[in-house]
């Protein structure tokens, strides 16, 4: 007997399509979050901010729909739950005001999403530097404003942010740039297979024109970012753009060089994952359905690769459909036909992507950053420290994890994984995927006894 | 030195919720995560690293560990994940005290 048809993990885009989906199918599933309401990231909140935030924009009112389709027969939710195993023979281990459950079932949908890309350089550690992501779960959860921040990086959330803190009334001092005109040109070679994603680019062109309009000051081709405290606790943020040296002093820097797949839970299910040059981020291998090489187990949304939250809710129900599939719940051809409509939204919403890619890549001097920048945040090992490893005769990022203790606190390496794996490869080793193990979070040493004794009882 | 709040003053006060900071009182929203309600309240480190450096909440979805503070007695709690409770202490914490770690570290 199991305990559920399937396990969703994470309630974002994908996984509240897939839930909506698979219920609808006929199947009783079980949904766990982590975050205390439903939404993900895009659409943090959205269940409960109602109207009081329109700075948020029509694209995060839209994932409303989503949210009220979770309460449907066959849907369990439940918040606040962190899932910190999964085990073969699909066992899901969770954690909840620090009591831990084991629930069963034939499936598991990974749907756990992205995280920002770490951003390191000289300074980033400090109080009033953040990731430009977080702030704006601040905005969305809290109805929290940046006073008079500085946005510096690149990519497209870095737009759509300042255009809701312009919306919001609270516009950011500048937008420090790393893109450059080179990397546009580049990338325009995909613009013709982006066309079937025009309205898209349009979304993105009119958030430059907002910012325009605003009038707040842009510097592009921004690189040598540098980070210092000041007496009164501001931060004074240098950079160069256009062989010119810039200072410029704000109370919260804000950061932001995209987002990559969060791979801890599908490294540490056993899935099998590769290197990601496009989007230089490791993601794990899915077949069209969102299945992996591990039995029982699918992965949907931006966890299997970036590709925004359209993408994720089309990956969500395909992946749903499949499991429906292998449930006896739907035939072959039933599946087949249902998904066409959702494959052709997935690849529409691709369209971009390429693009995308091209035209905001992360620079070198945070892939792998040099000096004493601090590479892992938890244990404080810098770029130095590593390189140092390197030259020692570490090999790999096994080796590299033991000879410095980078990647061995609580974040796991959540923060440093990437980093330490730029400076492999700038070192000239080819890196391999970095393990993950379970627990994948850190659970109390008395939540870890409560649940052994429960094993114990049980089997 | 105690930097104001990094935020602007939120104007749709909407209840409070009555907490302590290393003993002093602290107010919060309803809703708030406990990592919101300290970078409302002051520009100020809520946490020293492992050599002793200052530091915010800083990714607010779970991955960092930066925001890791004392709660109700509870040491290494993620602020960032957790709701703000009437009543609640929140002691800074220095370090990192003990906490399950991951069998690939042995
Ligand atoms: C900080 C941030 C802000 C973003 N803002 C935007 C935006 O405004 N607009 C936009 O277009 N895109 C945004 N994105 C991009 C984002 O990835 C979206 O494309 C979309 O949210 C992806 O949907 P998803 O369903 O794949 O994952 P998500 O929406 O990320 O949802 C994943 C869910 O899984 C849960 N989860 C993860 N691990 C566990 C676990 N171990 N246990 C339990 N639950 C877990 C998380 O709490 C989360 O709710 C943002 C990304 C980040 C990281
Ligand atoms: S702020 Fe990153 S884990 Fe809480």
């Amino acid at each position: 007997m199991r305990d559920a048809d399937l396990i969703i993990i994470g309630a974002g885009p994908a996984g509240m399509a897939a839930a909506a989906t698979a219920a609808e199918g006929g199947a009783q599933l079980l949904l766990l979050d982590e975050q205390p309401r439903a939404g993900g990231q895009i659409y943090r909140d959205v269940g409960v901010n109602g109207d009081t935030r329109p700075f948020l924009g029509k694209d995060y009112a839209a994932g409303r729909p989503l949210v009220g389709a979770l309460d449907a027969p066959g849907i369990t939710a439940e918040f606040g739950a962190t899932v910190w195993r999964i085990e073969t023979g699909r066992r899901v281990v969770w954690s909840r005001d620090g009591i831990s459950q084991v629930t069963t079932a034939h499936h598991v949908l990974l749907a756990g999403g992205a995280q920002e890309r770490p951003v390191p350089f000289p300074g980033w550690t400090l109080p009033g530097v953040m990731p430009a992501g977080a702030a704006q779960i601040l905005m969305k959860s809290a109805g929290l404003l940046p006073r008079d921040a500085v946005l510096a990086g690149s990519g497209p959330l870095l737009y759509l942010i300042a255009a809701q803190l312009i919306d919001a009334g609270a516009p950011p001092r500048a937008l420090v740039e790393t893109q450059t005109a080179g990397m546009m040109l580049g990338a325009s070679r995909h613009l013709p297979r982006t066309l079937r994603a025009a309205p898209t680019l349009f979304k993105g062109l009119a958030l430059i024109r907002k910012i325009r309009a605003a009038g707040v000051a842009r510097h592009t081709g921004a690189s040598g970012f540098k980070a210092v405290a000041t007496e009164n606790g501001d931060i004074e943020f240098g950079f160069t753009a256009k062989g010119r040296a810039h200072r410029l002093v704000t109370p919260l820097l804000l950061t932001h060089q995209g987002v990559v797949p969060a791979t801890h839970m599908s490294r540490a299910a056993g899935v099998a994952h590769d290197w990601c040059e496009a989007q230089q981020s490791f993601r794990p291998k899915t077949d069209t359905w969102g299945g992996t090489d591990a039995p029982g187990l699918h992965i949907a949304g931006d966890g299997a690769g970036i590709g925004g939250a359209e993408a994720a809710q089309a990956a969500g129900r395909l992946a749903a459909l499949d499991i429906l599939h292998r449930l006896d719940l739907l035939g072959e051809e039933a599946r087949d036909q249902k998904a066409a409509a959702d494959r052709a939204a997935l690849d529409r919403a691709l369209a971009i992507r390429p693009f995308l890619d091209a035209a905001y890549p992360p620079p070198r001097e945070f892939l792998a950053p040099e000096g004493d920048t601090i590479v892992c945040r938890c244990e404080e090992i810098t770029a130095t420290d590593i390189r140092r490893s390197l030259d020692e005769g570490a090999n790999g990022p096994r080796q590299v994890k033991t000879a410095t203790r980078a990647g061995m606190g609580p974040c796991q390496g959540r923060m440093c994984d990437l980093t330490v794996r730029g400076i492999l490869a700038a070192c000239g080793t080819p890196p391999s995927t970095p393990r993950a193990r379970s627990p994948i979070k850190p659970v109390k040493l008395g939540e870890l006894a409560a649940l052994a004794s429960y094993q114990e009882t049980s089997t | 030195m105690k930097p104001a709040s990094r935020f602007l003053t939120r104007p749709d006060q909407v209840g409070v919720v009555h907490m302590t900071l290393d003993g002093e009182a602290l107010t919060a929203r309803p809703g708030d995560t406990v990592a919101a309600a300290l970078l409302a309240h002051s520009g100020a480190a809520s946490r020293q690293s492992v050599n002793g450096s200052s530091r915010t909440a800083f990714c607010m979805m779970g991955v960092c560990f930066d925001c890791l503070i004392e709660v109700d007695g509870q040491p290494n709690t993620q602020g960032c994940m957790t709701l703000v409770r009437d009543g609640m202490a929140l002691r800074r914490q220095r370090g990192l005290r003990d906490i399950a770690r991951s069998d690939a570290d042995a």
